[in-house]
């Protein structure tokens, strides 16, 4: 019952980090469509910028941490505005080996600036274990999670109650009719970008503390998990991607713990696709009925 | 048949033409093993293409899972060939990896060509990355070190006639009424199947026969490389082959290779830039897709039927 509770507390650690990734890449498809494989790369990004930072300047971790989500923003709104926006309207298939291209150019632009080598982040938080009724748990997992929660409430505030927030719904369910209504398109996506972006720039920052090592590839593998996870809520769907994102971090940490350390991402794979053919749209994806 | 003979013919001209123009230059020293090298991994990544432009551009479904079925190719012939190490044992290879690629994808696809769009291209990237994860950890594949010492029967010759009989089977598929049905579902399901086709039937037969292929391919590999590891067929594998099928436009297969040069010719010579080569390739990929959004071809395809066919209706209007 302990290592149960353990591997909860791991899996929710770890699923917070996918439910940030999670979020921005479940905004960026219900807006435009596009699967935006550069989305792990900015929360590289946002990594090494908390690295910098923290060493360089000295920051503690609040400021790094909002810094980097600055930095996110702003590299996510350029990413948008020059290598997405030429291509709205075309296939959407295009637009997608544009994402992988722009994936590519982060990734090898960032080893041949800076090494490929892999850092340690620097700690600047000491870590201090608890133990409650047998379950270990750190400080630095408590900060992961509740900063996460934090961040997932705030991006609900702002989808359901600010005006942008509004347009940004009205531009998902239908981009030209929101343009009738007089909704600045590109300004909404450039928007929607920079809340997805920053999100994962806070992801890097975290991921850089909870594993203590960071390396320029370091955004393909979890890019791709938390693509996953956003497919399993329902892609387009905020509270699924978050749902989404936790399951998959849970399901990893009880796949290793259980010692199918080796399996763990073909499970992950796995109940994927299951779960893709019990519930074609995700669980909490709408499911759109085809018009002839 | 007789109708499209002198056509067929011109191709076949074409194909031979093209092998002793390469086994010349091979021979006088034109091409060394450096170039050589590189036109069997344009030719491997034309068949991979080929297959995967038939699933995503003839029949409309984003797979992108070809590197799992690659595998499948690469480890039935590095495994055969290692207890049976002769020519025979290496075409048994490639037609017993073609069986096993047939029935990983008939179990990947008749539950998953159900979805769509996004959903089934993150389903068989899933199901591919499953394949990988189980080679890596069997024991008969030699685990996540991979397999060495592969023998090498598969040369420049048997790669280049690899190439032109599995793209005259695909094309040949496709101009046919099989080939048809798979375009008419691309269109619209719907009414395809208003029609009386069995979307589900014809969705699968590209899926299979694009799976087979790579298959194919995936056994030339590992046996020209002669060393295979479960990380060569990732995602990113997967990803490098969609790249060739888009570079070159989505449904045109003369794109698909006018791609596939271009794309081996780039690597090859990037490889003086060294650390700089992908930046720079990622790069070119941005900007190819930015100005060229539809790819270098779009749906061009080149036909030696339209060419004579526009040359005698010169000729007509002349006389």
């Amino acid at each position: 019952m302990e290592t149960f509770f353990q591997q909860i507390i791991n899996g929710l650690s770890l699923g917070s980090i996918y439910a940030l990734l999670a979020l921005g890449y479940t905004m960026v498809y219900g807006i435009i469509k596009l699967i935006n494989f550069a989305h792990g790369d900015i929360y590289m990004l946002g990594a090494f910028w908390g690295y910098y930072v923290i060493n360089v300047w000295h920051f503690n971790f609040i400021s790094a941490l909002l810094s980097a989500m600055l930095v996110g923003a702003a590299s996510g709104v350029i990413i948008e505005y020059f290598a997405y926006r030429p291509l709205r309207h075309s296939p959407r298939i295009t637009a997608l080996i544009t994402a992988i291209g722009v994936s590519f150019l982060l990734e090898n632009g960032m080893s041949y600036l800076f090494s490929s080598n892999t850092r340690d982040f620097p700690q600047i938080i000491k870590q201090v274990n608890y133990h409650i009724g047998g379950v270990l748990i750190s400080n630095i997992q408590i900060l992961i999670l509740v900063t996460a929660c934090v961040l997932m409430v705030l991006l609900q505030l702002i989808i359901k109650k600010t005006k942008m927030g509004r347009a940004m719904r009205a531009v998902s369910v239908d981009p030209d009719a929101a343009e009738l209504v007089g909704i600045n398109i590109n300004w909404t996506i450039s928007f929607t970008f920079a809340l997805g972006s920053a999100l994962a720039g806070a992801a890097g920052v975290l991921i850089g503390l909870y594993y203590n090592s960071i390396d320029p590839l370091m955004g393909m593998t979890p890019g791709i998990k938390a693509f996953v996870a956003a497919v399993l809520g329902g892609i387009g769907s905020v509270p699924g991607a978050s749902v989404g994102g936790f399951i998959i971090g849970i399901l990893e940490t009880f796949v290793q713990s259980i010692g199918l350390s080796a399996y763990k991402d073909a499970v992950v794979y796995f109940v994927l696709i299951v779960i893709l053919l019990i519930l074609p749209a995700g669980i909490f994806g709408k499911n759109t009925k085809e018009k002839v | 048949m007789k109708a499209n003979f002198k056509y067929n013919l011109v191709w076949l001209i074409i194909m031979v033409a093209g092998f002793y123009l390469m086994n010349t230059l091979i021979l006088v020293g034109v091409i060394d093993s450096f170039i050589e090298n590189m036109l069997v991994t344009i030719g491997i990544n034309i068949i991979l293409a080929t297959g995967l432009n038939l699933i995503i551009g003839f029949a409309g479904q984003f797979s992108l899972g070809h590197a799992g079925f690659m595998a499948i190719g690469a480890y039935a012939t590095a495994i055969v060939t290692q207890t049976a190490s002769t020519p025979g044992g290496f075409y048994a290879s490639i037609f017993i990896g073609i069986v096993i690629s047939i029935v990983a994808a008939l179990i990947v696809g008749v539950p998953t060509l159900r979805l769509r769009g996004d959903y089934l291209a993150i389903a068989t990237m899933g199901a591919s990355e499953i394949i990988r994860i189980l080679i890596n950890n069997m024991k008969i594949t030699g685990g996540a070190a991979g397999m060495f010492n592969i023998p090498q029967f598969a040369d420049w010759p048997t790669v280049y006639i690899m190439v032109c009989v599995t793209t005259i089977i695909i094309v040949n598929f496709i101009h046919s009424r099989a080939g048809r049905a798979v375009k008419s579902v691309r269109e619209d399901e719907i009414a395809a199947e208003a029609m009386g086709i069995n979307v589900t039937k014809w969705k699968l037969a590209a899926f299979v026969l694009g799976a087979s292929t790579a298959a194919v391919a995936g056994s030339l590999h590992a046996s020209y490389l002669q060393t295979i590891a479960p990380n060569d067929f990732g995602i990113m594998e997967s990803i490098s082959i969609l790249i060739i099928v888009v570079l070159g436009g989505v449904g045109s297969i003369t794109g698909t290779f006018v791609a596939a040069v271009v794309l081996g010719v780039l690597d090859t010579v990037l490889q003086n830039f060294g650390a700089l080569r992908m930046v720079i390739y990622a790069a070119a990929l941005i900007l190819i897709m930015i100005f060229k959004p539809s790819g270098l071809l779009g749906t061009w395809e080149l036909s030696i039927k339209k060419i004579f066919s526009r040359s005698k209706r010169k000729e007509r209007v002349e006389s």
